[in-house]
């Protein structure tokens, strides 16, 4: 199985080849109706958001939305979010737990978008309101990175009930080339970094940072279908209160320190 | 040169032998700026605020603490807190000890409970000078317990951050801490608690995008870096340079991103007044 290097899956994960938000969305959902904006600046359209059926649970999606051709990348920013695109995702996490829709979020971004003017509207802020609220949200939550899951701005999404990742998936504190300019002075030496971040579905679920790992392949869909649907059953009948000091138990466990 | 220039010139130079007298072991550091040379005694005197061209220095968590709080006031909390060195990341133990032996802490953040003018917070800091202040599992952990301390005795709770964000070497666990942070913050918040986040130079990254930008009241001193992304990197995004001023805590309220600038000498007094309207 563990033949791929962990940077051959960073590769992997990046391939554009790789199901989009939009695959998703159609294959696992009806009635995809999507939402835009987040009544305060613009609509990003490196985020996408909306309300569909699962089953027969009425359900909000969001998702990274990279694109698959240049021109489609060039438009979606890369899957690489501003203050805006964050922004419109939590006012869509507020509609979710106002009408008690369990929420189900896709994660495939190279991180949040380091520009001026995402700097200039608030980047820090916006990504620590949706830590916030998503921590704290009275109603499921269900993250999968199914790509590139790269630091806050993956996170940003991901304070879930539930942290799944598929077989081929990274999730890192930082792109590993970052990771290796900063600690290596050497962005070439990405690979190595890669190595040593643990970055790999496999790694993450060892040290029990994400709860699942999802198979690739032609049954991918199907066993994600299902994994959802236990899930969200077995989410949707807990009471509030629990339900909110289960997810923070889940993160304020997440240590590794001598006490 | 006029007569008073002289004078003034004289006087300056008969300080720095009055001070190389009464200081003449201490070690001498230069400000960056300016490069005027002062013991480290006259830095800390001055709150670490150069007496030439008033640049702002780092402060060391315990010279902050000592500032900001009544004499003697400060008791320090879960002092034995340390990472595991999660990755087991090649070369982080010994830079792990090389920091200890810098600092004098076990990790970046200093803990504790003190008073402000007789009103007893919880307070934290975080010192730029142990791996610039960078988050990891010992960090995140001390926050999340400081925050919880501050629930169970209903104090308000006070975080002085200066950090490079997110602690590289802990990987994907640090990166967890600002989930972990932002949660412990939000529920602190939903009970009622009063969260005062304190920015100095730099608060970036994972701090910045995590509990330092939860606060009810958000103060930060003259001329910090506050950012998502550094400079560096926006730079080589966009290819070009960044304006005079951008991302520094002026330009963040201008932008409507904090709620004051405070100068470091006012800070206690600052932190007194909301707090008297707190009670
Ligand atoms: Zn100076």
């Amino acid at each position: 199985m563990q033949t791929m290097s962990s940077y051959e899956k960073v590769q992997l994960a990046r391939s554009k080849d790789r199901p989009g938000i939009y695959d998703y969305i159609r294959t696992l959902f009806d009635g995809f109706i999507e939402f835009h904006g987040d009544r305060l600046y613009r609509d990003d359209p490196s985020i996408v958001g909306g309300i569909a059926m699962f089953h027969d649970i009425p359900v909000t999606v969001i998702g990274h939305h990279k694109g698959k051709t240049t021109e489609e990348q060039i438009a979606y920013n890369f899957g690489m979010t501003s203050p805006e695109g964050y922004r419109k995702a939590r006012r869509l996490m507020v509609q979710a737990e106002k009408f008690g829709r369990p929420v189900i979020t896709f994660i495939d971004t190279p991180g949040a978008y380091p520009g001026m003017e995402a700097e200039s509207n608030g980047q820090s802020n916006a990504i620590a309101e949706n830590l916030a609220f998503m921590s704290a949200m009275q109603t499921p939550s269900i993250a999968i990175i199914t790509g590139e899951g790269s630091s806050g701005g993956a996170l940003a999404l991901a304070v879930s009930d539930r942290v799944w990742m598929l077989e081929n998936a990274v999730y890192s504190i930082l792109s590993p080339e970052g990771f290796a300019s900063i600690l290596y002075k050497d962005a070439k030496r990405a690979s190595e970094a890669s190595d040593a971040m643990k970055l790999t579905a496999q790694d993450l679920k060892q040290f029990g940072l994400i709860d699942a790992i999802i198979p690739e392949g032609k049954k991918m869909f199907l066993a994600l279908d299902s994994m959802l649907l236990r899930e969200l059953n077995r989410l949707m009948k807990m009471n509030k209160t629990a339900l909110v000091e289960t997810r923070y138990q889940k993160f304020r466990e997440i240590d590794h320190m001598n006490d | 040169m006029l007569l008073n220039d002289i004078f003034s010139q004289r006087k300056i130079m008969w300080d720095r032998m009055a001070q190389k007298r009464k200081r003449g072991q201490e070690k001498v550091k230069a400000c960056p700026k300016c490069k005027t040379e002062y013991y480290s005694g006259e830095w800390k005197e001055n709150q670490y605020i150069c007496p030439t061209c008033h640049a702002y220095m780092p402060v060391p968590a315990k010279e902050r603490m000592a500032n900001i709080l009544d004499e003697n006031s400060f008791k320090e909390l879960f002092p034995q807190i340390s990472t595991k060195d999660p990755l087991d990341f090649d070369g982080y133990e010994e830079k792990l000890q090389s920091n200890r032996k810098k600092t004098g802490m076990q990790d970046a953040f200093l803990a504790g409970s003190g008073k402000i003018n007789n009103q007893k917070v919880a307070i934290g800091v975080l010192d730029g000078r142990f791996l610039m202040g960078s988050m990891g599992t010992a960090v995140g952990e001390k926050i999340v317990r400081l925050t919880e301390y501050a629930k169970k005795k209903n104090l308000p709770l006070i975080i002085f951050s200066a950090s490079g964000g997110a602690r590289m070497q802990e990987g994907l666990f640090s990166l967890m801490q600002m989930a972990k942070t932002a949660a412990a913050i939000e529920q602190f918040k939903r009970k009622g608690g009063l969260f005062i986040s304190c920015l100095t130079n730099p608060t970036t990254g994972g701090v910045s995008a995590s509990y330092a930008s939860l606060g009810d009241i958000i103060l930060a001193e003259p001329g910090a870096l506050i950012c998502f992304a550094g400079p560096r990197v926006i730079e080589q995004t966009i290819g070009q340079t960044l304006p005079e001023g951008f991302q520094r805590a002026e330009f963040l309220l201008e932008h409507g991103m904090i709620d004051c600038i405070v100068e470091r000498k006012d800070f206690r007094d600052t932190l007194s007044s909301i707090l008297q309207m707190h009670l």
